[in-house]
């Protein structure tokens, strides 16, 4: 136990400064309220979808909660079921083996409800674009709010995405 | 290559790695995959095409690692109703490839009885119908294919308390989507069945539409993760049908982005391990650890992940001397943190409880399903394509291979805390003496019809790339192979007689990828 006492204490506290929200980054005007905007703060829970991404966004996302980025002291946290979240993080072209199980996660939200697209293939599809297989960007299944383009965008921009879909539109 | 199968002349591909390609008919097909199997060899990859416009018909392939090499074996067959000797008697890894080659191209496998061994789906799920083939030449990539019946029988376990549990596609946490199909008996794991194939999303059709350069900048997002190794191995295929040769200082640059690739990875999934083991500062530190890796590669090289600095012909990078100071100070504190890490993941009583005998893959199942990489290590397998064949620079540089016996969770901890300060090793070796010259070399474009092959170790195992040119510098065929198709398997046996919750442990420690084998 000392030992792992002695390497917390020599870590110290790592975590940086979120970026400020983006408005650059909405895809579509603010669906929520101020009202609602205010009572959410930050308290947010967020599912993630894998809708067919690389998995690269993935790493990114997963980067997003390690003590530099520490996205859970934002009051931010990752939930295993839909029914408990309040943002909807999608990754990835959307394959079509996944756009129904997509459709049904966003369906079983409870609203108001979020969605971030995150990376160029939810952006834009990327480099697979739309074929037999792939339906492209996320917002061709479903409605997007904020979409974070890069491949894959860094665990910050993320981070600043998410801020940006619970800032209020004056804001940001 | 000489195999003991009469009539069978083997034509050697130049490159990097020492392979040999042949085309045979169905008797040789068997014999050939039967001597290499009875010599300890293995299937490494197996896909179809469409040759339609060349030969009249479609062509088998398998690709089989024996002693000296990589051998390519191709079976031209008129007709898709006469299908292929099925492979999976000999080399059960096949059974997969095999369904999946068929969604994709119609070529089936047939059994001496001339049935289809497991006539099930496995990448087309609903999104189109059992007689579609949307890698055939005359339908377009974009083409709108009529939905098929989404249904897929699961096997059955019958019995008194057997109940299943289904998981997936969509998993509890940030994970890729699949689907797990456990039959228990209260918490014991009596049976798990996994299906896989949500994230195909036309990769091979899509290689099709670009030139043989733009192919390199997709293939380093087939398995993000592994954009290092798949880039490599896609540069190393291409090299090999231009008869280029990257010069020395490209390849030891290649080497350093492998390693720090593997050392990254490594590190995310120690944390993760610890996470799931219930040891939640592992998380912290190893995530922190591979952070500040990430932001090296970021500074030094333009790329967290190191995605499209591996290109054909070299590399599109270069190091300076403070580079390498910072990578060799970088190392020496990175060392002395791992075995800080490492301390308190051998001394933590609680961590070895659910790791040590958790999820066993014994030696022999490792050998009967083919497993590569880094589960075959710590299985009792030391193989590692970079100690053979050892493709440059590894031949200069042959790593330390570490293996370990038991097969469990904990043998799959050993084997990346061993593998971290391997690599680091070689990151020191790699910077020492660096050759000056250039970093890339122009080369001719391959005619068409030429082929290639990749063979590169990546973290999780072997990753393999099968290349043929079409005119114009076109992609005729690009086949990418990930580990995962051998150790998706593996986990299935892995997992028998473990209770429920040990899943999401003895999964991370091996850690597949599902985009590598979806495509």
């Amino acid at each position: 136990m000392y030992k792992i006492l002695l390497q917390i204490a020599r870590t110290g506290i790592r975590t940086e400064k979120p970026r400020p929200a983006d408005a650059a980054l909405r895809a579509l005007a603010p669906r929520l309220s101020d009202d609602v905007l205010g009572l959410l703060g930050r308290a947010l829970a967020i599912r993630h979808v894998d809708a067919g991404s690389c998995n690269g966004c993935e790493l990114e996302i997963h980067a997003t909660t390690n003590p530099y980025y520490n996205l859970e002291g934002l009051g931010i946290r990752f939930v295993a079921s839909p029914r408990h979240a309040d943002l909807l993080l999608v990754t990835g072209p959307v394959s079509r083996n996944m756009e129904e199980a997509l459709r049904r996660t966003f369906d079983a939200m409870p609203g108001p409800k979020l969605v971030v697209a995150i990376g160029d293939c939810g952006c834009d599809g990327g480099v697979f674009g739309e074929n037999y297989a792939s339906r492209g960007r996320v917002a061709n299944v479903i409605p997007v709010d904020i979409a974070v383009p890069g491949c894959p965008p860094e665990p910050a921009a993320i981070v600043q995405g998410i801020l940006t879909a619970v800032t209020s539109a004056t804001r940001a | 290559m000489h195999l003991p199968v009469a009539g069978l002349k083997t034509e050697s591909l130049p490159g990097a790695t020492p392979a040999w390609r042949v085309r045979c008919d169905a008797g040789q097909w068997l014999e050939a995959c039967e001597a290499v199997a009875a010599a300890g060899g293995r299937l490494a990859a197996l896909w179809a095409s469409d040759e339609r416009d060349l030969h009249g018909g479609y062509s088998a392939h398998a690709l089989l690692v024996a002693h000296e090499g990589l051998l390519w074996l191709e079976l031209p067959v008129a007709d898709a109703a006469t299908g292929y000797p099925d492979l999976s008697a000999t080399f059960p890894c096949a059974k997969r490839m095999q369904r999946a080659a068929f969604d994709l191209v119609g070529l089936g496998a047939l059994s001496r009885a001339g049935t289809r061994p497991d006539a099930r789906g496995w990448l087309r799920h609903g999104a189109w119908t059992v007689d579609t083939h949307p890698l055939c030449r005359d339908l377009a990539l974009d083409e709108r294919l009529a939905p098929g019946d989404p249904r897929y029988a699961f096997v059955a376990v019958e019995g008194d308390g057997v109940h299943e549990i289904a998981v997936g596609p969509v998993h509890a946490g940030i994970i890729e989507p699949g689907h797990f199909h456990f039959s228990v008996v209260g918490e014991r794991v009596l049976r798990l069945e996994q299906r896989l194939g949500y994230k195909h999303k036309g990769i091979e059709k899509r290689f099709e539409s670009l030139s043989l350069a733009e192919g390199a900048r997709l293939v380093g997002r087939v398995s993000g993760d592994s954009t290092v190794a798949y880039a490599w191995a896609y540069a190393m295929a291409l090299e090999s049908m231009a008869h280029a040769q990257p010069g020395a200082r490209a390849l030891r640059l290649r080497a350093l982005l492998l390693e720090r690739e593997r050392v990254a990875n490594h590190l995310g999934d120690l944390g993760h391990i610890g996470n799931d083991g219930g040891l939640a500062v592992g998380l912290a530190q190893f995530s922190r650890l591979k952070e500040d890796l990430l932001r090296t590669n970021a500074a030094l090289f333009g790329h967290r992940y190191l995605m499209d600095r591996v290109v054909p012909g070299g590399v599109a990078i270069d190091i300076d001397d403070r580079g390498s100071e910072r990578i060799l100070a970088e190392a020496d504190r990175l060392e002395a943190e791992l075995r800080i890490m490492r301390a308190i993941y051998y001394d933590h009583a609680g961590l070895q409880d659910r790791c040590i005998g958790c999820g066993r893959l014994a030696p022999r199942t490792a050998a009967l399903l083919g497993v590569v990489g880094l589960a075959a290590r710590a299985s009792g397998h030391a193989m590692d394509a970079r100690a053979y064949p050892g493709f440059a620079p590894y031949d200069e540089f042959a790593p330390e291979i570490a293996s370990h016996r038991n097969g469990d969770v904990a043998a799959r901890i050993v084997v990346r805390f061993e593998e971290i300060l391997a690599s680091l090793q070689l990151e020191r070796r790699l910077l020492q003496g660096m050759p000056a010259g250039s970093t890339r070399i122009p080369f001719a474009e391959p005619p068409a019809g030429a082929c290639g092959l990749g063979w590169v170790e990546g973290w999780r195992g072997e990753v393999l790339i099968a290349l043929q040119a079409g005119a114009d510098g076109r992609v005729r065929r690009c086949h990418p192979h990930d580990p995962s198709w051998q150790n998706w398997p593996a986990l299935e046996y892995a997992v028998l007689g473990n209770i429920v919750p040990d899943f999401p442990l003895i999964n991370k420690s091996f850690n597949l990828s599902y985009a590598g084998a979806d495509l």
